[in-house]
């Protein structure tokens, strides 16, 4: 177990440079791209797969018990959450506009959604 | 400085710059739903530079705080999404679709 060390600090040094290069992508999409749906499909990676890489390299470098349970506690409550907070946003995008028809190769809801609430 | 040491230094670098250009879409952003979008990525990114702080440091008091603003973050934007909605003016043209 000793003599692993050194080398469980590398790769999980590397599964956290993964995660920052994920957000650096992220970030630069938001800036980018065009309309809400694009920016929230480029928005939502550092969310869930960049965190959880984040995640998993703390934890292979800290090795405690209690540290690991908690990172992956904050792991799957965002794995959880962003895909409820991006439905939300994608949802009202759509209602109010936030996208361009342009851009969408086909839109299941046309003419389904669009006329008001519910 | 070791070779993890010498990653993680550049990983936080790397979050940094990434802060900064989702902070430039936040403030810039035409509607509100591009704010709130921008708003999570601040909060994930966050998260990920203190994790990699926790992970450079081997200092665990961090550990909690990230728990803490992965709870509130959701909360905070998932309300905002409604207040936003209900609102009715989140799109560029703001045709006054409300939601509910």
């Amino acid at each position: 177990m000793s003599a692993l060390g050194p080398v469980l600090d590398v790769v999980g040094a590397v599964l956290v440079v993964l995660g920052a290069l994920l957000a650096l992508a992220a970030a630069v999409g938001l800036l980018r791209l065009p309309d809400v749906l694009s920016r929230m499909h480029a928005a939502t990676k550092p969310q869930t797969a960049g965190l959880v890489l984040v995640v998993l390299g703390t934890a292979l470098l800290l090795r405690t018990s209690a540290d690991v349970w908690m990172l992956l506690l904050v792991g799957a409550f965002q794995l959880i959450t962003a895909p409820v907070t991006a439905h939300l946003v994608g949802r009202l995008a759509y209602r109010s506009g936030g996208v361009r028809p342009d851009l969408l190769h086909r839109d299941d809801l046309a003419g389904r959604e669009r006329p008001g609430p519910e | 400085m070791s070779t993890a040491a010498v990653l993680l230094t550049v990983a936080l670098g790397v979050l940094g710059l990434s802060l900064l250009l989702v902070t430039v879409r936040f403030l810039r952003g035409p509607s509100a739903l591009d704010r709130l979008v921008s708003l999570d990525a601040i909060v994930a990114v966050v998260m990920c530079g203190l994790m990699a702080h926790v992970a450079l440091t081997h200092d665990s008091a961090t550990v909690p705080v990230v728990v803490a603003i992965s709870l509130v973050g959701f909360l905070g934007s998932s309300t905002v999404a409604r207040v936003v909605g209900r609102r009715g003016s989140a799109g560029g043209d703001g045709n006054g679709d409300e939601e509910r």
